[in-house]
């Protein structure tokens, strides 16, 4: 008699190095689709592809279906299987569903407690029913991993606190001016980090952005793919009391904002709160600026303090937040198993279409 | 069985919700979890009813307006401050500064309720059944309880402010809200307290120019001096030569003068009417 198991089977940024990684990614997913749908024993199917991790959750008749899933697996990536049993990851039953909880909840994430991979997780599991390939085990397993993910998130300290430079600036802006919609950002110039953190800026709601740079062209681009104004760097200091925000990330060998010009610019803005923001090195700002009654500046050490500082608070929050879902794993599985025992031929097979084995799901209070 | 309850009965369940609402708040902090300001919300809320309740009790009694001694006078403090909170606390979205106001809220109610001394004696219908001079008090009290909200606003911005200067943005100065809304905050508020205290004197003006003797001097000097610091602090502020931190201690230091000279208009009442210790009223 077959015995029906919820598994889990993949390769993570935990054991899988980058070049691994690159093998693994699934180009086709409806190519594999059509692959599995030929495994016999295998009832449900969602695959989980990201830059991180390639994983399968599926539910199926016996543990020679899972084999038979990797194999299918390697055959299409070309990759040995001896190789990929070294590095994969293969739980099943209430450890496969605790992994899908950590993932969706960003512990199990390179940076803990990132948002992006609840996205993903939700955008990997409407693909599987949008392919039919998920069933009454499926789709109670990740609403479940959505509803303990919202719940570690709101009630831990898991996502608290940025932990890349661009964002935390952008938070520290968030600080002093609260929403960015009405936010003027300057950035003075136009490499890589100034880009990176205007993008940030950009993302979370700052519509008024102007970038200078030494050479207007560049200028022109950057601020062209930002869809923000160009200001000449020569006319900086006129500019600045016109900005809430100012970002500094040149290559100057001196400082190219000195406080007297930020006092100057202070003088016909004097109500309105300046935020500093110098990520060169060496520095751009003179230091003394933050002496000055309502401006606050910050160099590139002290928001790699913030950014560190918050990831050590994200993982101290780590435990807590395994003990939060091992409980609602556990519940999750005790009804699952119930079911699984009760009703092994129900559980529909990918290609399958829906129908009984919907009605049939599993009510938990998980 | 509730409809027993004597006025302080009242009072002491509404302190008893704002010190819940203060103790569910920093238990939050403590575990280093999220304010829920929809919680400490609906607990000021419960408070503020039974306040209500109680108050209303208290003036049915004495036949006017509740502010008759030191005691009556703080709880209608706390409860204008708790009914301008529960006004902006929708639109404006921080669980920190509700947090606040119920610390605030229970300060004031056990404070008041604690000491016995201030409710040993009610005076009784004080304001003569004249209502302009009645609406001149509770609208003075009143502004009083928005400078005790802007005091708290401006003790957010100190915190905030030190914490964006020191560089300090974890833990629990992540629940403060963005300087620039306290400091707006910090304006309408002082705005909103110094008209009401301007509408209150000018009703108590027409009242003191018919008979001079009637108010004490020191009252008049006290509650002048209050209005000419929110005034001037006003003006200062909307001109741009009071700005940030400075602003934020006058603010504090605005309500600490308010809290003082309440201890003046006390002492320039009527005399006793009705003395009463601990009766029950309904």
């Amino acid at each position: 008699m077959s015995e029906m198991c919820l598994f889990v089977i993949g390769a993570t940024h935990h054991n899988a190095p980058v070049e691994v990684r690159e093998k693994l990614a699934v180009d086709s997913e409806v190519g594999l689709r059509q692959d599995l749908s030929a495994v016999g024993g295998l009832r449900e199917i969602a695959l989980l592809n990201t830059c991180n991790r390639v994983e399968f959750y599926g539910v199926c008749a016996d543990q020679a279906s899972v084999d038979s899933v990797q194999a299918v697996y390697c055959a299409r990536q070309k990759f040995e299987v001896g190789q990929f049993e070294k590095i994969r990851l293969r739980l099943t039953g209430r450890e496969a569903a605790l992994h899908l909880f950590e993932v969706a909840s960003g512990l199990d994430s390179q940076l803990v407690g990132e948002n992006e991979i609840f996205g993903q997780v939700k955008d990997a599991y409407a693909a599987a029913q949008a392919s039919g390939s998920t069933g009454a085990v499926l789709n109670r397993l990740f609403q479940k991993a959505f509803q303990a993910a919202k719940h570690v998130r709101t009630h831990t300290g898991i996502s608290s606190g940025r932990v890349s430079i661009a964002n935390v600036a952008v938070d520290l802006a968030t600080n002093i001016f609260g929403d960015l919609a009405d936010t003027k950002v300057l950035v003075l110039g136009t490499g890589e980090i100034g880009e990176g953190t205007a993008k940030a800026f950009k993302s979370r709601g700052a519509e008024d952005l102007a970038v200078a740079g030494r050479r207007l062209e560049r200028a022109a681009e950057v601020a062209g793919g930002l869809g923000a104004e160009t200001v000449k760097f020569e006319e900086r200091d006129v500019h600045i009391a016109s900005y809430d925000v100012v970002v500094c990330s040149t290559a100057a060998p001196t400082t190219i904002l000195s406080t007297s010009a930020v006092t100057a610019a202070m003088k016909k803005r004097p109500a309105r709160p300046l935020l500093l923001i110098d990520l060169a090195m060496p520095r751009d700002i003179e230091s003394s600026a933050a002496d000055l009654q309502n401006v606050f500046l910050y160099n590139l050490d002290d928001l790699a303090k913030i950014a560190e500082t918050n990831r050590v608070a994200r993982e101290a929050e780590v435990a807590r937040c395994r003990e939060l879902l091992a409980e609602r794993a556990t519940s999750l599985w005790e009804h699952v198993q119930r079911y699984l025992a009760s009703a092994p031929g129900q559980a529909r097979g990918p290609g399958r279409p829906e129908g009984a084995a919907e009605a049939e799901a599993p009510r938990t209070g998980a | 069985m509730f409809v027993d309850l004597s006025d302080r009965q009242w009072l002491w369940c509404a302190a008893g919700f704002y010190t819940v609402g203060f103790l569910l708040g920093t238990a939050s902090i403590i575990r280093g979890g999220r304010i829920h300001g929809v919680v400490i919300y609906l607990t000021i809320l419960a408070g503020y009813v039974l306040q209500f309740i109680g108050l209303g009790i208290r003036g049915r009694a004495t036949g006017g307006c509740p502010l008759g001694n030191e005691f009556e006078i703080f709880q209608f403090t706390a409860w204008s401050a708790m009914s301008l909170y529960l006004l902006i606390g929708v639109t404006f979205r921080s669980s920190v500064l509700g947090y606040f106001t119920s610390c605030l809220g229970a300060a004031l109610t056990i404070l008041s309720l604690s000491i016995p001394a201030w409710d040993a004696v009610r005076r009784t219908h004080i304001f003569g059944g004249n209502p302009w001079i009645e609406l001149h008090a509770a609208l003075a009290i009143f502004s009083y309880g928005v400078f005790g909200l802007l005091a708290l606003t401006s003790a957010l911005f100190l915190f905030r402010h030190f914490s964006l200067k020191s560089k300090r943005l974890g833990g629990w100065f992540s629940f403060l809200p963005s300087i620039r809304d306290l400091d707006h905050i910090e304006l309408r508020l002082l705005g909103t307290g110094a008209t009401l205290l301007t509408l209150a004197l000018l009703f108590g003006s027409v009242y003191w120019s018919r008979d001079t003797s009637n108010v004490g001097h020191f009252k008049l000097a006290a509650t002048v001096a209050v209005w000419l610091v929110a005034a001037v602090a006003l003006g200062l502020r909307i001109s741009g030569r009071l700005l940030s931190k400075r602003f934020a201690w006058t603010c504090l230091a605005l309500f600490a003068a308010a809290l003082l000279s309440l201890g003046a208009v006390d002492e320039s009442r009527h005399p006793v009417t009705k003395p009463v210790t601990q009766q029950h009223t309904q």
